[in-house]
């Protein structure tokens, strides 16, 4: 095994208690970021399933002339978004109701005419149903004068968007917040190394040893750390996601790439941090 | 070998730690550097290390110059320079094997190489049979005879000796002076600073440069030309 990896590994077995310490700290700061992660995922996927059910319904005048109308609805097929449009007439309409609303079947047999209004249904494609995009194609179809009323949930959809941003940016500024305090952990952790081992470090200097050699063990070490950090972080995110699917949630784990960012945004932490701070502190051995 | 041009060197906070120093040691030449303790010996030997840098003059080491070495230059210039000091300095957790191991492990050199040269400097030193010794199992003239033979493990051009014999008793001191002279007359160029003037007095024949307040007051090289 090259030198530099060995003294690395040296160094759990050398200050098991700093290491583990260092490990642990990392994994609780990296935990939080997981569950953000977990959360921000699984509002993610109620957003797009809320989304593939996104149409947009544009209530018609009954004065409405049927040239102007297949007219409109040959311009609204064309709009890029748009991946159909249906026309639902007023007998259809009543007919829909009959059968989606069985409750009220008294009440529709006691009318004397058909109160619904004919409609179109417009469907749109997939990755068109930010609230932008559907904001902007019904105050499109808003224009022609026949039509009386467009509806899309742009109540809900409005929150639902706002609820995405705030999650994501909860994420990315909490995240940030706890991965500078895991760097700060292992930046701690290498400097008690360097200067627990500095009497090594200078005979290494005074025989010969490059600078790039004598970083090398506790660049090493770090990024172990927050290999090993990244990996514990894990763990708990998965147990803390199996407590709450059980008992409070119905939640879904994250994808296999947001599982190796984890290992990955920890291995990076930790090789920085011991960059930065080997660069700091072995200035002053 | 060594070469100072009028060099000066500044203390951070003020003051002159060396004053004006020109001197030249040449290859496999033994110098004593004598003076009072601050008289600026320990400086001119760390100089030579290119552990500091002087303040104006030059410094050449081995076709090294002080002005615009670069770090990795001075790495591979320390691998042909041998330092010795009062305090041994050796890493307490390690046999004496392993602490002489220690200085070729770092520069990269092979383990048979490391196994090889090991057993002959331990040989060398008279501590064959003491390989597997912490250092705290060792008398002060053994350490030193271990720092002595780390300080050979990369066969340097020269051997720098600062106060070696500070920390021990008569016997001992005579013992690593006979080391050190031994190992100057195999080739080795070697710097010994020392304030024992017992021991520049049995050593007639021998250069001595004598340092007081940062400045050469007397070089027995020059006063023979």
């Amino acid at each position: 095994m090259p030198y530099s990896l060995r003294e690395a590994f040296n160094a759990f077995r050398r200050s098991p208690m700093l290491a583990s310490l260092s490990i642990a700290m990392i994994g609780m700061s990296l935990l939080v970021v997981g569950l953000f992660g977990i959360a921000a995922y699984n509002i993610r996927r109620v957003i797009e399933r809320m989304e593939a059910r996104v149409e947009i319904v544009a209530y018609l005048r009954d004065s409405a002339n049927p040239n102007d109308l297949q007219r409109a609805q040959q311009e609204i097929q064309k709009l890029e978004a748009v991946r159909g449009v249906t026309y639902i007439s007023r007998e259809q309409a009543l007919d829909i109701a009959r059968k989606e609303l069985p409750e009220f079947q008294t009440l529709f047999g006691a009318m004397d005419g058909n109160p619904l209004p004919a409609s179109f249904e417009i469907s749109l494609r997939p990755g068109q149903k930010s609230a932008e995009a559907v904001r902007a194609i019904a105050q499109q179809v808003a224009r022609y004068e026949f039509v009386e009323d467009v509806r899309y949930g742009n109540d809900w959809l409005d929150k639902i968007y706002l609820l995405r941003r705030v999650a994501g940016a909860a994420t990315v500024i909490l995240g940030a917040a706890f991965a500078l305090v895991a760097a700060l952990i292992i930046g701690a952790a290498i400097r008690i190394a360097i200067f627990a081992r500095r009497d090594e470090i200078s005979i290494m200097r005074l025989v010969g040893a490059t600078d790039s050699f004598v970083r090398r063990p506790f660049l090493l070490e770090g990024l172990i750390t927050g290999v090993c950090g990244g990996a514990f972080a894990l763990i708990l995110t998965y147990v803390t996601f199996r407590l709450l699917s059980n008992s409070l949630l119905q939640l879904e784990w994250v994808p296999l790439e947001w599982v190796v960012s984890i290992l990955a945004l920890g291995s990076v932490l930790g090789g920085i941090a011991s960059a930065v701070a080997v660069r700091r502190h072995l200035q002053e051995i | 070998m060594i070469r100072f041009s009028h060099v000066y060197k500044e203390y951070a906070r003020g003051g002159l730690a060396l004053e004006d120093v020109t001197f030249e040691v040449k290859k496999s030449e033994f110098c004593f550097l004598t003076g009072h303790s601050g008289a600026g010996k320990s400086t001119m030997l760390r100089l030579i290390h290119m552990a500091d840098r002087p303040s104006r003059g030059e410094v050449r080491v081995s076709g090294y110059s002080s002005e615009g070495i670069r770090q990795r230059e001075i790495a591979l210039l320390r691998r042909k320079i041998g330092y010795v000091f009062q305090d041994f300095r050796l890493l307490q957790d390690r046999s004496a094997a392993a602490n002489i191991a220690f200085a070729l492990e770092v520069t990269g050199a092979n383990r048979a190489v490391i196994r090889t040269k090991v057993g002959r400097l331990l040989a060398q030193v008279g501590l064959a049979a003491k390989a597997e010794a912490l250092p705290s199992e060792l008398s002060g003239g053994e350490q030193q005879r271990v720092a002595v033979a780390r300080a050979l493990a990369h066969d340097p051009l020269v051997l720098l000796a600062d106060e070696p014999t500070g920390n021990l008793d008569e016997r001992a001191t005579w013992g690593i002076y006979e080391l050190i002279r031994s190992i100057n007359a195999s080739g080795t160029a070697v710097l010994f600073a020392t304030h024992n003037m017992d021991l520049v007095r049995r050593s007639p024949g021998t250069r001595v440069i004598e340092v007081d307040h940062g400045r050469i007051v007397f070089d027995s090289a020059a006063e023979a030309l």
